[in-house]
């Protein structure tokens, strides 16, 4: 009784914890310009259920590929069980769909339990990776300090929760076993599962029935609390890819990668020249910004595509410039928006709602020029994103800020700009020259 | 050799003929002088199997690329509806293009702005004219030879055109080689971006020198592209390895006019 009240003010409490958070981030996410992204929907859902459920681009490499899809597989499997954890907890009932299911619940118990053996072995692969072998995208500088930390947090704790799960159904097993089981006895001498029936035993054989309960208690608890404590984690985390891995992929760009969006405040504006009978649309007097100087100038689906970044780096280790030495990683691209992000949202909570000037912005203060203008526009990073974030499109409206609102472009950029717009190419020649090739030898 | 014919949309129109085609030879190809060279290949083929095209000549402007990759959108517009007024006028239907870059632009970011066209690169081109059997290509000088093919960005992954040179370069009995970094995988050879116009930046390599070094790993004889700036850049690339006697930067169009003897 006791614990069915303790079990139910952590559920109702982690819920109403995360669902704030999440109200949040969502609210974070609306504070990008709108956008619609409403066209083909069927190619969508088929993009999304490749690419974010099927993990298709994750397996041209395929050693991380493996290991990532024991864990996602455990992940998703696992939440099947949490149903009975949960009636559990509510009710006080031990196993309570044991005995209705019968054979289908041995052989799901047991197929999470496989999987989470195959979690293990991927979690402690990840943990090398990164602390032993060091896999260069994995310990490159933006990742100092709380992102390095937070991957390994994560690692931890899913290595704890599998350590539970093996705890509560290892020494469930000896109890039951010995009859001595809170789950419903149904004279089979087992419960059956692959693992922990061999498992059990030989870690817990020879302990004493009151000790058995508390480890199998500590292993059920362990798990839910790891459970609660993960998803209130997720909001702070970039291991939030679980959930918006899937809306970031429906919602991707599935035009042509090569085509840049065509600013239409700019169309507006050009177009009467060439199209006498062209009205524009947007008021002449009003003053319009070009490009991005801070999050808010990005689109949302930008703003979700920083919230999905889980740090893995592929976009990094194919980008040629970072290849080749320089600052730009659109890895670091996408963790400073969502820095910059959380940073105007904790200051709208601050302030009542509304955003306080705090002097700050994207451009400049988190991501420097250097950066963006190393770009070589390439779409390598964009290629490489398993779960299809942009960074190019952000770098590009960083450029447009840099360009038409401050002037201030690299002086050789300039020099292209004015021969392009005195000559009709990027270079000092005269446009009547433009012909000469026909009649040279 | 016989001499090129090369007529102008202008002259085309004057004489009463309507173009099928419209040869779009770009920046690159109209003023730099090795990548004339590649223009001159595209327009020997054309020649050859005497395809109905014309150029625009001093009609042509830049498409507003590298404006448009920099930032400069203004300046990328005005272009972009300068030469949709052009193509427009003269009521043009196809073009293919001799760079990768001004493919792009024409084929994605112009029909927005009001120009529909159907665009196509010159190494589509080339198979097209391969398969409907107007072009007979024979290995001739390649046979044999070891060449690698370098995917331009701006045609690979912006536009999943990957097949296209490679089916054309598989017509020369050569050996064709691919880098651990081809096709979707492809490393930018350094010059998109706008980067062709400004130092790079402070870093321990160069993008291009990066990239032929993986090329020149395979010992090819060729080093195979499709655009002018990935030529000048990989051409740079294979100097910087004291390479340039031993694997020759060429163009698809250059492989194909030189075997044929065009």
């Amino acid at each position: 009784m006791i614990s069915s009240i303790i079990f139910i003010a952590l559920l109702i409490g982690s819920s109403t914890f995360f669902f704030i958070n999440a109200k949040k981030i969502r609210r974070n996410i609306l504070l990008g310009k709108d956008i619609s992204i409403k066209d083909n929907k069927g190619e969508r859902l088929k993009t999304m259920m490749l690419v974010a459920l099927g993990q298709k681009k994750m397996f041209t490499r395929p050693i991380p590929a493996i290991l990532h899809l024991f864990l996602y597989a455990a992940f998703v499997i696992t939440q099947i069980e949490l149903i009975e954890i949960v009636f559990d907890g509510i009710t006080g009932h031990h196993r309570a769909f044991r005995a209705s299911l019968g054979g289908f619940y041995t052989f799901m118990v047991s197929f999470i339990e496989i999987l989470s053996v195959l979690a293990f072995i991927g979690t402690v692969a990840f943990l090398a990776r990164r602390n032993l072998l060091k896999v260069p995208r994995l310990v490159k500088s933006e990742l100092n300090g709380w992102p390095k930390l937070d991957a390994n947090i994560i690692l931890i704790m899913e290595i704890t929760l599998i350590c539970f799960i093996f705890m509560m159904n290892g020494a469930d097993e000896v109890l039951y076993s010995r009859g001595q089981s809170h789950a419903e006895n149904l004279g089979d001498g087992s419960l059956g599962l692959t693992i922990s029936s061999h498992l059990g035993p030989l870690i817990y054989g020879g302990m004493p029935n009151a000790g058995l309960h508390v480890i199998e208690r500590i292993g059920w608890w362990g798990h839910i609390m790891m459970v609660f404590a993960f998803l209130n984690y997720l909001p702070k985390s970039k291991h939030l890819h679980v959930l918006l891995a899937f809306p970031n992929v429906y919602f991707s760009n599935l035009k042509a990668k090569g085509q840049f969006t065509n600013l239409f405040e700019v169309t507006d504006v050009v177009k009467p020249n060439f199209d006498p009978a062209y009205q524009p649309v947007l008021d002449p007097n009003a003053v319009i910004k070009f490009g991005v100087k801070d999050v808010t100038d990005l689109t949302w689906k930008n703003l979700l595509d920083a919230y999905s970044c889980t740090e893995c780096g592929r976009c990094t280790s194919a980008c040629p410039q970072n290849i080749t030495g320089k600052a730009l990683s659109p890895r670091k691209i996408m963790m400073d928006t969502r820095d910059r992000l959380e940073e105007v949202g904790k200051n709208i909570d601050k302030n009542g709602g509304t955003f306080v000037d705090d002097g700050k912005s994207l451009l400049g203060d988190y991501i420097k020029h250097e950066e963006i203008w190393a770009c070589n526009t390439c779409n390598a990073c964009v290629q490489e994103c398993p779960v299809n974030i942009d960074p190019l499109a952000i770098i590009v409206g960083l450029r447009q800020q840099l360009v038409l609102e401050q002037s201030s472009a690299p002086n050789e950029l300039n020099g292209m700009f004015s021969n392009l717009e005195n000559n009709g190419a990027p270079w000092q020649f005269s446009p009547a020259d433009r012909a000469n090739w026909i009649n040279e030898n | 050799m016989e001499t090129l014919k090369v007529p102008t949309m202008q002259e085309k129109i004057a004489n009463g003929e309507t173009p099928d085609i419209l040869f779009w030879v770009g920046c690159s190809g109209s003023f730099d002088d090795r990548a004339k060279k590649i223009t001159k290949a595209i327009v020997r083929i054309l020649n050859h199997v005497g395809a109905n095209f014309a150029v625009l000549g001093v009609e042509e402007s830049c498409t507003g690329d590298p404006a448009k990759r920099s930032g400069n959108e203004f300046l990328f517009q005005m272009q972009a509806m300068q030469n949709i007024t052009i193509l427009n006028g003269y009521d043009v239907k196809k073009i293919v293009t001799g760079c990768p870059h001004c493919f792009n632009t024409i084929k994605n970011e112009y029909p927005e702005l009001g120009g529909k066209y159907e665009v196509i690169h010159h190494t589509e081109l080339v198979q097209q004219l391969i398969n409907e059997g107007k072009l007979k290509v024979q290995g001739g000088e390649f046979k044999g030879k070891k060449i690698v093919f370098h995917d331009p960005c701006y045609l690979g992954r912006a536009n999943d055109v990957y097949e296209a040179p490679r089916d054309v370069i598989s017509k020369l009995d050569a050996e064709l080689v691919e880098m651990k970094r081809s096709k979707a995988n492809g490393l930018c050879c350094g010059a998109g971006g706008a980067q062709m116009f400004k130092e790079a930046e402070k870093g321990n390599k160069e993008v291009n020198v990066e990239r032929a070094e993986e090329a020149l790993s395979h010992n090819p004889d060729i080093i195979a592209v499709g655009c002018p700036f990935c030529n000048t850049m990989m051409t740079d690339g294979v100097k910087h390895f004291n390479k340039e006697d031993k694997t020759k930067v060429l163009d698809v169009a250059e492989l194909i006019a030189s075997a044929n003897d065009l």
